[in-house]
């Protein structure tokens, strides 16, 4: 603060950068090398520019085993998104039913959505799976997604951050005649505006990174994610094109930093402000 | 314009009862301030009017209508919060039209009755900006904006000024009278500030524990408080009270320290020894120099006069206010003007007035 560069810290702050970003570079490196290479252990950390080709490859074609990386890019974002706003919608209705209205249970309503924090996705897979099943949801996008939206984590920030919205706002919109629906839609989302873009951020990586549930509910090639395309593409029987995963790796990369960076101002603000 | 009705209006929350029996009637136009310490429910009187709460009985009639079945903001009810309580993401502007908007407005009234708000209240240049961009004394004003542009028939204010620093409230309030009086809507003005009681009201509703001790204007009240609690509470510094028994056939008062005080005003009734508690205020106190030595404690100058505040020889503090510069000397003497005194029975703390015959 006194003006003089802090020297230690800057090595630190270097070395820790250092240590998050070599995984990466070699995995940016290696999808541009020859994948015989790759196989006899010979990684370079220079990247090869002639490989670059690569990338146009595995958009359109994909590699063995796995189709091409377009369409699991739009079947991730599109799982991302619905899982992210589903969460968002349910999750702002019922802490707003919870913090602002007073009806029978309404405790009991909210421990028992506090409860299923401690049940996490993959406790509670085979019954989930079960009543997928029943609901002839196999194989379908809604299968993919549906179960995944309910969030009790959400749920409680978003009652925290309701509890601390001034009664006075909401017994001023009251006066100014402003009914539930419009008092949620008018004052109560945009003032939660800055949470509410933080949680998306979170949410979208969530998504984005889900495995253990789309692996079992969906085994349809055409709803691979791209998370479940990466395994796939490590085959067994062929031999692996390192190039190609590492490839895949990188695109399946950009979506959730381009999220975070989009929205990092409302991220940083949502989570140490508390914008009121 | 509009008068209001409250009957025999009475609050609990749970098993603790909050409001016992309030009732008043209040004219058209008139500027009615309700003045109490916390936690005296003189907020939540304000928020039974404006249909925030619901009574536990009793009625509230506003131009002899039953508010009981109306929502808040069918009421026809304006209030202006403590903090405010402004849409902090909405402009100026859209803070004042809010309501207008939810009720239907044309664009084109919305805009004019904003803008001749915003006129009134300087307001004009300030109408894109969002509250955090606004001074407390601005917020305030938007916050009587809101107010105002609904054109309600009652204005409600819980203690609009608390928030200010001083001199911005002195300003304030003077203008909210302004205000008042100009567009001659009835008001209720709820505050724990006795100067602004006394400079806002028409009248005043003391309360005290839930119940309205006294309702009278402002002077009134303050000459001829309806008990000890409201003779302590209005009035800086607060009044004397000394403890003291009848004498003298109930024409006279006998201090602790056996002074004797004559009523000007008349007999008290009761037997010789009923026990009194006399009050004084300070600015009333004369300086005699054969009467009462008071050893002085603390001086506080306030430039045009001056507050001494000392021991009485029993060792009670008794406190003076003085015009001009404060006295030199380490004690004072002090008496009692017969005709300032105030007579209160000491059991039940009511005003016992002179003039019962013998």
């Amino acid at each position: 603060m006194n003006g003089r560069i802090d020297w230690p810290a800057h090595v630190v702050l270097v070395l820790g950068a250092v240590l998050f970003l070599l995984p990466i570079w070699l995995v940016v490196t290696g999808s541009t090398l020859d994948p015989d290479a790759i196989a006899r252990g010979e990684l370079s950390l220079v990247p090869r520019l002639g490989g670059l080709g690569v990338y146009a490859s595995v958009m359109t074609e994909g590699s063995p085993g796995a189709g091409p990386v377009w369409r699991m890019l739009m079947v991730s974002a599109g799982m991302a998104l619905t899982i992210a706003f589903g969460k968002i919608i349910i999750s702002v209705l019922s802490a707003y039913a919870v913090t602002f209205f007073r009806f029978p249970f309404r405790m009991t309503a909210f421990w028992i959505i506090f409860i299923t924090l401690m049940l996490p996705v993959e406790v509670r897979i085979i019954p989930t799976y079960s009543v997928m099943s029943d609901l002839g949801l196999i194989n379908t996008f809604p299968g993919l997604t549906v179960p995944l939206i309910a969030s009790a984590t959400a749920t409680l920030l978003f009652r925290q951050t309701f509890l601390a919205v001034p009664d006075e706002l909401m017994e001023a919109a009251r006066m100014d005649g402003a009914g539930p629906w419009r008092f949620l839609k008018d004052i109560l989302v945009p003032v939660s505006a800055a949470n509410i873009a933080a949680l998306f951020v979170i949410l979208f990586v969530y998504g984005w990174n889900q495995y253990l549930w789309p692996l079992l509910v969906a085994t349809d090639p055409k709803l691979d994610t791209i998370v479940i395309g990466i395994v796939k593409m490590i085959g067994t029987e062929t031999k692996t094109e390192w190039n190609r995963v590492m490839a895949t790796a990188v695109l399946a990369l950009l979506p959730p930093i381009a999220v975070v960076m989009l929205m990092q101002r409302w991220f940083v603000k949502g989570l140490t402000e508390g914008d009121k | 314009m509009a008068s209001l009705v409250l009957k025999d209006l009475s609050k609990s929350f749970g098993n603790v009862a909050v409001l016992h029996g309030i009732d008043l009637t209040m004219q058209s136009g008139e500027m009615l301030v309700i003045v109490g310490a916390s936690g005296c429910g003189k907020s939540t009187l304000l928020r039974l009017v404006a249909g925030l709460e619901a009574p536990t009985s009793g009625r509230i009639l506003l131009d002899e209508r039953d508010m009981a079945p109306l929502d808040p903001a069918e009421r026809d009810i304006a209030m202006v919060f403590q903090n405010y309580a402004l849409y902090p993401h909405m402009t100026v502007f859209d803070n004042m039209a809010y309501g207008l908007r939810i009720r239907g407005l044309a664009r084109g009234d919305i805009k004019a009755r904003v803008e001749s708000a915003a006129d009134m209240l300087g307001l004009l240049p300030l109408l894109g900006r969002k509250p955090r961009q606004l001074s407390g004394g601005q917020r305030q004003r938007v916050a009587m904006g809101r107010a105002i542009v609904r054109q309600p028939k009652l204005f409600l204010f819980d203690e609009p000024l608390s928030n200010l620093d001083a001199k911005l409230r002195v300003q304030m309030r003077a203008e909210i009278r302004r205000l008042q009086r100009r567009m001659g809507v009835t008001s209720l003005y709820v505050t724990h500030d006795q100067v602004e009681a006394m400079t806002l009201g028409d009248r005043l509703l003391v309360l005290h524990q839930g119940r309205g001790v006294q309702l009278a204007t402002p002077m009134e009240v303050f000459d001829r408080p309806a008990n000890t609690y409201v003779a302590g509470f209005i009035g800086a510094p607060s009044m004397n009270m000394l403890p003291a028994t009848l004498s003298h056939g109930g024409t006279a008062a006998v201090t602790s320290l056996g002074a004797v005080i004559p009523f000007a005003d008349g007999r008290r009734p009761g037997e010789d020894g009923r026990r009194l508690i006399l009050g004084i205020r300070p600015e009333h106190v004369a300086l005699d120099p054969a009467g009462v030595v008071l050893q002085i404690d603390l001086v506080e100058p306030l430039g045009s006069e001056t507050v001494v505040i000392g021991r009485l020889p029993d060792g009670d503090l008794f406190s003076v206010k003085l015009p001009g510069a404060s006295p030199s000397a380490e004690t004072i003497g002090v008496s009692i003007p017969p005709d300032a005194l105030h007579v209160f029975d000491a059991e039940t703390g009511l005003r016992l007035p002179g003039g019962s015959a013998p």
